[in-house]
């Protein structure tokens, strides 16, 4: 159960972003979570309504977008989307591969309140 | 008061990859292997490292940081066998992360080969932190059973080798070491694999072996 301290950097990054900005408060995240990133959606959505209260986005929705493992091969080029955990190319069959997508977790966009100047 | 999305695109573990990359910098540059095991508690981790100890050293100078959530049982095991060794203890923590790690760094000898960075034992969540190492290498002992690599699959994805432990013990469980060994390439077909047993010494020396090569190529890289 790591999810806790993952959340505790989210909101490190939200909430100097927030600063930037001049908002004071967050009405909505959206996280990248991939399924090789070692986090578990449904945990970082309750450490996240834990984590939130008193918070800059304590009225914060949060939106959890799952990214499948997706491969690049390095002998045929071909693109490989993974939904099990048999990493080889769907075309060629090769197991020369490089990581594209889905093993990171990204804050990737986030809604903020602005007063109006 | 209006509402305005803003893109951010950040990673969420993107302070500890910093960390982390400035660690695994300076240690190369000093010609030290940092080589992170992961596993399940009682894996035998401190046993290899107890071996390796006898192994190793006096031809190479080896150090160990321990990583625990509480006591200080496993750096003393090792300081017994006359090896420098550091306990981290994580409070609760589940796992070490880079900047524990960079809390130890300063008194870290300049002289040494291998630093061992011993995980907290666990085979979920350390896999997601990088500490800066240069090999990482997922343990996977028979009692554990042959069936953890895809229901763990991180931390078989993120390592670089796979020691099978307690090969001493295959006579007396059932133990498919070709089906473990075949799951942990269908998850990370780049993974080496080594079966060993710290009791009667079985494939401690291939594994030796595959460090000095390690720390070959590293201090070539940076000569």
């Amino acid at each position: 159960m790591h999810e806790l301290s993952l959340i505790a950097n989210l909101f490190e990054i939200m909430e100097q972003k927030a600063k930037e900005k001049n908002s004071k408060k967050i009405t909505y995240v959206k996280l990248q979570v991939g399924v090789l990133s070692g986090a578990v959606p449904e945990l970082l959505e309750t450490a996240f309504n834990i984590y939130k209260k008193e918070t800059l986005a304590s009225e914060a929705d949060l939106e959890i977008e799952k990214v499948p493992l997706k491969l690049k091969c390095k002998d045929c080029g071909a693109l490989t989307i993974k939904d099990d955990l048999v990493l080889n190319c769907s075309s060629c069959g090769s197991t020369n591969l490089e990581t594209l997508e889905g093993t990171d977790l990204y804050l990737e966009k986030m809604e903020l309140e602005i007063e109006d100047s | 008061m209006k509402k305005k999305e803003v893109m951010v695109l950040e990673d969420l573990l993107g302070s500890n990859k910093k960390i982390a990359g400035d660690i695994r910098k300076k240690l190369s540059e000093k010609g030290i292997l940092a080589i992170n095991l992961l596993s399940s508690p009682g894996a035998g981790k401190t046993s290899l490292l107890e071996k390796l100890s006898e192994v190793l050293t006096p031809g190479y100078k080896m150090a160990v940081i321990e990583g625990d959530i509480e006591t200080e049982r496993d750096a003393e095991r090792i300081r017994a066998k006359g090896i420098q060794a550091w306990q981290i203890s994580t409070g609760g923590a589940c796992h070490l992360d880079a900047k524990m790690v960079g809390k130890v760094f300063s008194e870290i000898p300049t002289d040494l080969d291998f630093l061992f960075i011993e995980n907290v034992g666990n085979l979920v969540c350390p896999a997601s932190f990088d500490l800066g190492e240069s090999l990482r290498c997922v343990l996977l002992s028979i009692p554990e059973g042959d069936d953890k690599p895809k229901k763990y699959p991180k931390a078989f994805f993120t390592s670089d080798a796979l020691i099978i432990s307690k090969t001493d013990l295959l006579d007396k469980m059932p133990f498919n070491v070709n089906r473990a060994v075949q799951e942990s390439l269908d998850v990370n077909p780049k993974l080496k694999a080594f079966k060993i047993s710290s009791v009667d010494g079985t494939g401690i020396k291939e594994f030796v072996d595959y460090l000095v090569k390690n720390l070959n190529k590293l201090r070539r890289a940076n000569a």
